[in-house]
């Protein structure tokens, strides 16, 4: 008999301890399907946020580092940095990157450090049970927003790939989400392409996933999915944002005189 | 080999790469940010790499990244950056992964002033970051031994798997010395790294990681990294004695780096004034592990002791646990940037000898 469906070699066969109808299970599936497509597995380093995914390290079967809270993209870029042969990729959550991680996520996209960021944005923090992270929707109950996050007093949900785009250093930044199969295809079309660029030594690659979190959410799984639809992708509109190969107007270099005082 | 006139921050640089050193990650703060400056040039002529990072706290763990795929690494900063690298110290420790730290002290608390101090002493020494690690600690007394000591600091790095912080008041990292420079390590001969991240290529894959959900498995690395503290305090326990030739000493002197040879002037001048007085020196090289036994044996010829130290009296308490309130410990100190000069120790020693 033929098998036709089994585990990618870049997953380990492990018990998950993600909760039923969390969509990292299929993110990291994603990621292992594009580092074995691409024959990348022997090379990769995957860096392990802090968060619901902190044990990352136990599921993919490649070099794993377990990063503190939100500094994977600088354990990224010092690991890259001094072996540019490897294939170096962040796995983090919206807590991990888009709070505590905000100014390491935006230095390395603006040193263009070729690394592919896969970040999970679940609109909560899961791990510590359900509090709200910086893209939390208005309106959306957490356990350190009773009464549902008000933009007024919290602000509105941080668009981090969008605020990336604005740099100028050349990149892929793609938003992609994990509820439906449909979905699901998309995903691994924009993160296997993020690893081909890094792969390529192209330029710094991120693929935010809009994910569910029916734990913390209160919902059932289909109801998550439902609630990511509805209330998620209006905010935060899914597609390519940002490609290397786009022409934009060339920065001229300051003066001779200013440079070697 | 000939001597060359170097900036103990620039002297501190070119020994990093003479010991093998290629990569280097940091950010700018006084006094310590010739560091930077001189690698930035230096390490690209050597095939090298130098990122000026957005903090401390990236820095440090690029350190991280860069120490974990079985790199010698550095980084150098100055007391508020060294506060800020705490915890991405402890994972570092906690991992087992070697790096080098240099911290030019400034005077603190809080941003404190950008002129000598040593009031990082018990930061450094009694734990940095959270939970059960420790820093081998090195201070130098002039430009040529911060040279030799961040020679070594990568060996010793490298054997006990590790951090090591070279700590230099600023004055270490400002002065002009002519230094003696070591030979260029053989990068070939540096030794291996099995357990780093360099891709799962033909064996399971390594993992870098301090977490421990397990008890018994945190518990177990914790008495790991202990066994190797032990190791080490067993092992690299280094001191230096001025004037402690004799049997009887009035006054033994404790202090270390620059303050060390502020004491070794202030000594001889007493001396030179009065010949019917005897005092020693005793410097400790390693603040940790800290040389308690070669203490105590000085200590025991001394009818008191005098620590004398840029802070409030930090060392005060090691040199307690030493002589264990055998002899009379008295404390001279000065902070905030200001220096005690040799006539400000003599006046100090000459109240004490009366």
């Amino acid at each position: 008999m033929k098998k036709i469906f089994g585990y990618p070699n870049s997953l380990t066969v492990n018990p998950t301890h993600y909760c039923p109808g969390c969509t990292h299970g299929t993110i990291h599936r994603l990621v292992a399907e594009s580092l074995d497509e691409l024959g990348l597995r022997e090379r990769a380093v995957g860096i392990a946020p802090v968060g619901c995914s902190v044990l990352a390290y136990n599921y993919f079967n490649c070099d794993m580092f377990e990063a503190s809270h939100g500094r994977a993209p600088a354990v990224a870029t010092g690991a890259k940095r001094c072996r540019p042969d490897l294939i170096v990729f962040t796995y983090q959550g919206d807590g991990d990157l888009a709070s505590i991680g905000m100014a390491e996520i935006v230095h390395a996209a603006n040193r263009g450090e070729k690394i592919t960021v896969i970040f999970v944005n679940n609109a909560i923090y899961g791990m510590t049970g359900g509090q709200m992270a910086p893209t939390t929707m208005p309106g959306q109950v957490t356990t350190t927003c009773p009464a549902g996050r008000n933009p007024s007093h919290e602000g509105y949900p941080i668009r981090v790939v969008e605020l990336l785009s604005t740099l100028r250093t050349p990149a892929f930044i793609a938003r992609a989400a994990a509820h439906t199969p449909l979905h699901v295809i998309e995903a691994k079309r924009v993160i296997r392409e993020a690893f081909r660029l890094q792969a390529e030594d192209v330029c710094f690659s991120m693929v935010e996933v809009l994910s569910t979190c029916p734990t913390n959410w209160g919902l059932t799984p289909s109801e998550a999915n439902k609630w990511l639809q509805e209330n998620m992708v209006p905010y935060y509109p899914l597609g390519v944002l940002k490609r290397p190969d786009v022409d934009e107007t060339p920065i001229p270099e300051v003066a001779a005189s200013l440079k070697g005082a | 080999m000939a001597k060359v006139l170097m900036k103990g921050c620039e002297a501190i640089g070119e020994a990093a790469v003479r010991a093998g050193c290629r990569n280097f990650f940091g950010y700018p703060i006084t006094p310590q940010t010739e560091v930077p400056e001189y690698l930035a040039k230096r390490l690209p002529e050597v095939g090298g790499l130098f990122v000026q990072a957005e903090s401390e706290v990236a820095a440090i763990n690029m350190l991280y990244g860069a120490a974990g795929v079985g790199k010698r690494v550095l980084t150098s900063s100055s007391s508020p950056g060294i506060s800020l690298m705490a915890e991405g110290v402890s994972y570092i420790a906690t991992c087992h992964l070697p790096v080098v730290l240099v911290n030019i002290v400034r005077a603190g608390p809080g941003l404190g002033g950008i002129l000598p101090a040593q009031s990082d002493y018990l930061q450094a020494t009694k734990g940095h970051g959270h939970g059960d690690y420790k820093l081998v600690v090195l201070a130098p007394s002039s430009v040529q031994e911060a040279v030799d000591l961040m020679y070594e600091a990568f060996d010793l790095a490298d054997h006990y798997l590790t951090p090591v912080m070279v700590m230099g008041d600023g004055m270490i990292g400002q002065m002009m010395e002519p230094v003696e420079i070591p030979p260029m390590r053989d990068l070939d001969d540096l030794p291996a790294k099995p357990w780093a991240i360099t891709g799962a290529k033909g064996r399971k894959p390594n993992i870098v990681n301090s977490l421990y959900l397990s008890e018994v498995a945190c518990n177990a690395n914790n008495w790991k990294m202990k066994e190797k503290y032990d190791e080490i305090v067993k092992r690299e326990k280094r001191s230096e004695t001025y004037g402690c030739d004799g049997e009887k000493l009035d006054v033994l002197i404790v202090a270390y780096g620059t303050m060390a040879r502020i004491c070794n002037t202030a000594m001889a001048e007493v001396v030179a004034s009065d010949k019917q007085k005897r005092i020693g020196l005793f410097r400790p090289i390693t603040l940790w592990p800290y040389p308690y036994e070669a203490l105590a044996k000085e200590a025991e010829k001394a009818k008191q002791i005098l620590v004398v130290e840029m802070s409030t009296g930090q060392m005060v308490e090691d040199v307690q646990l030493a002589v264990l309130g055998s002899r009379p410990i008295d404390f001279y100190g000065l902070t905030g940037g200001l220096v005690p000069s040799p006539d400000d120790v003599a006046d100090k020693l000459r109240k004490i000898l009366t």
